[in-house]
């Protein structure tokens, strides 16, 4: 390992941050800059082509930030090293601190990331779990697709549910399914989505309105009609408060 | 510590403006509050009070609205005396305004026995001399608050996200643009003699634009083509006064909310006019429902509203609205001309 260079990808939104990374890094010895990554999708993207050994990740960006970005990539086989950089951001650098996560600050010097590059390593679950508690509400649900993720923005979710090991998410085109819990993701948007049934959670925006049907045994319930899909979702009896709430 | 300990250096107490709107209402609020009490002592009951506090009214309103206009008038020539100076002028005002009251009412509203001008000079000295020690009171109880304002204005502008992230930027201009990182440290230094200045006093409004220029040619530095600017200044009183750090914090915000959240970032739009008495400051920029870093924008919003009513009182302005996906502040101030210098 130690003869070959190290492969860098360098993810900030910011041109002259990254050209300074590229000047500090062009005087470390045993680097090589894979690429570099303008947002944190690109981020994603290349950390999915190039496969680095590290990536040095801004954590402030638009669209899915980099403590998001560093998430999603936990659904690879073989994860990168992730530095993290921020100009400053009292409550992440306490938590990189108590969990010995790697950082940089902005402005970065020189020796500062040649010591962070020689120790990097790939982030911990227990690290990550932490980690997680710091960002907002993520932008995208990530899926691991043949070992290549997949992003599906939060916004274009129409429903989730609950089969066996896996959630189904399902979107106007496709369904998709990932490995996480129902309860977390409700507890995580709490605004986007509303529980229908035990193994099921709508977005508010794409429920049209509710109807009573007659299911199999007889029994009459109500169904959520969606905006974007014919099929409907049953609701549940101890959710039939949410149908007077949404207006049905 | 040689700026914390400025904040304690008195202010000294000076007669109120009276072109304020806010300090008119204030007389005439208490003017009147006192014509009440007085017409319900002298009556025997609630009903009868009112006969009484119409009568009193008479006398009493025709020498409050008089003092008004005589003070607006006066204000200028007024507030540049010592302060004992201008209470003792506006005393003898109101005696002189009294014995004319007293001497025309006799033929104006017929009065049949009008009350002595001794007892009639005596009223309104006390109301006088209440309503001085009212302002004096009030003045000295906000002192300190001008000196907080300063220190609020202190933690509420320039983020250090922005400080360490401009450094960076100028850090990668050294080599490859010395040039450009020259003007960059410049503006930089512009920029925090002005964040750490006193800044209690009005400011013209050029000053205050100058610094929007430095801070935003900072921040393009930094965004580039993500931040597009618009301005509209051909209506802008640049003698206009303002408190400093009004506008500047304003765009800061701007930036932070409208435009690094978007990959495409976005335009902000800066439109200065004056109307009559008035200088609108309105701004635009990209607003997006899903930002969740709202708590700092609150809390430059409300140091900038405080700050405007310690300056201005009832007559500034802030409002702020959502319109699809723009957000719009709107700042209201008087007109202040600034001393030519």
């Amino acid at each position: 390992m130690s003869d070959q260079a190290l492969n860098i990808l360098i993810a900030d939104d910011e041109t002259p941050a990254r050209n300074r990374l590229r000047e500090l890094l062009a005087e470390i010895p045993g680097t090589h800059i894979a690429g570099e990554a303008r947002t944190g999708r690109e981020a994603i993207t290349l950390t999915d082509k190039l496969r680095p050994d590290v990536l040095l990740l801004d954590i402030r960006m638009p669209e899915i930030d980099g403590l998001e970005v560093a998430e999603h990539l936990q659904k690879l086989d073989r994860p990168p090293a992730i530095i993290f950089a921020t100009a400053y951001d009292a409550h992440a650098v306490q938590a990189f601190e108590l969990n010995a996560v790697d950082y940089l600050l902005k402005p970065i010097r020189a020796e500062r990331l040649a010591n962070a590059l020689k120790k990097a390593r790939a982030l911990l679950p227990a690290q990550m779990e932490e980690l997680r508690q710091l960002r907002a509400a993520r932008s995208h649900f990530s899926i691991s697709e043949r070992g290549r993720i997949l992003l599906v923005p939060v916004d274009q979710v129409i429903y989730l549910r609950a089969e066996l090991k896996y959630l189904t998410v399902r979107t106007a085109e496709r369904e998709y399914l990932i490995e996480e819990s129902l309860t977390q993701i409700e507890q995580e948007f709490p605004e986007r989505f509303v529980r229908l049934h035990r193994n099921c959670l709508a977005a508010r925006g794409a429920i049209r309105g509710f109807e009573r049907a007659h299911g199999a045994d007889g029994d009459v319930h109500w169904v959520a009609l969606l905006k974007e899909l014919q099929e409907t979702l049953p609701v549940s009896r101890r959710q039939q408060h949410i149908v007077r709430e949404l207006g049905g | 510590m040689a700026s914390i300990k400025q904040n304690h250096l008195r202010i000294p107490v000076a007669l109120p403006d009276f072109r304020n709107m806010g300090v008119q209402l204030r007389i005439l609020v208490i003017v009147n509050l006192m014509a009440v009490l007085a017409a319900v002592v002298r009556a025997d009951s609630l009903i009868t009070a009112w006969p009484a506090l119409l009568q009193l009214s008479a006398a009493v309103q025709p020498i409050l609205l008089g003092a008004l206009l005589a003070l607006f008038i006066l204000n200028s020539p007024l507030s540049r005396r010592p302060y004992r100076q201008g209470c003792l002028a506006v005393w003898l005002l109101v005696l002189l305004l009294t014995a004319g009251m007293q001497h025309f009412a006799g033929d104006l509203f017929g009065m049949d026995a009008p009350p002595s001008l001794g007892r009639s000079w005596f009223l309104s000295s006390m109301t006088v001399g209440m309503l001085l020690l009212y302002f004096n009171l009030r003045s000295r109880a906000l002192s300190p608050a001008i000196a907080e304002a300063r220190l609020q204005a202190l933690q509420a502008r320039i983020r250090p996200h922005f400080l360490f992230n401009s450094l960076n930027a100028v850090l990668s201009l050294i080599r490859s643009d010395p040039k450009r990182a020259e003007t960059a440290l410049e503006d930089m230094a512009d920029l925090f003699r002005v964040l750490m200045a006193d800044n209690r006093q009005l400011v013209p409004l050029q000053n205050e634009l100058e610094l929007c220029r430095q801070y935003l040619a900072l921040e393009k530095l930094r965004l580039g083509e993500r931040l597009a600017l618009n301005w509209h200044l051909d209506n802008m009183p640049q003698d206009a006064l303002i408190p400093p750090l009004v506008l500047q914090p304003l765009l800061e915000n701007a930036v932070y909310h409208g435009i690094e959240p978007f990959l495409d970032g976005g335009e902000i739009n800066i439109n200065i006019y004056r109307s009559r008495d008035q200088v609108h400051m309105v701004l635009t920029n990209p607003y997006r429902l899903e930002g969740d870093h709202h708590n700092g924008n609150k809390m430059a919003l409300g140091n900038i509203r405080e700050r405007l009513a310690l300056h201005f009182d009832a007559e500034a302005q802030l409002m702020t609205k959502v319109a699809g996906n723009q957000y719009r502040v709107h700042i209201v101030i008087p007109y202040r001309q600034a001393a030519a210098s």
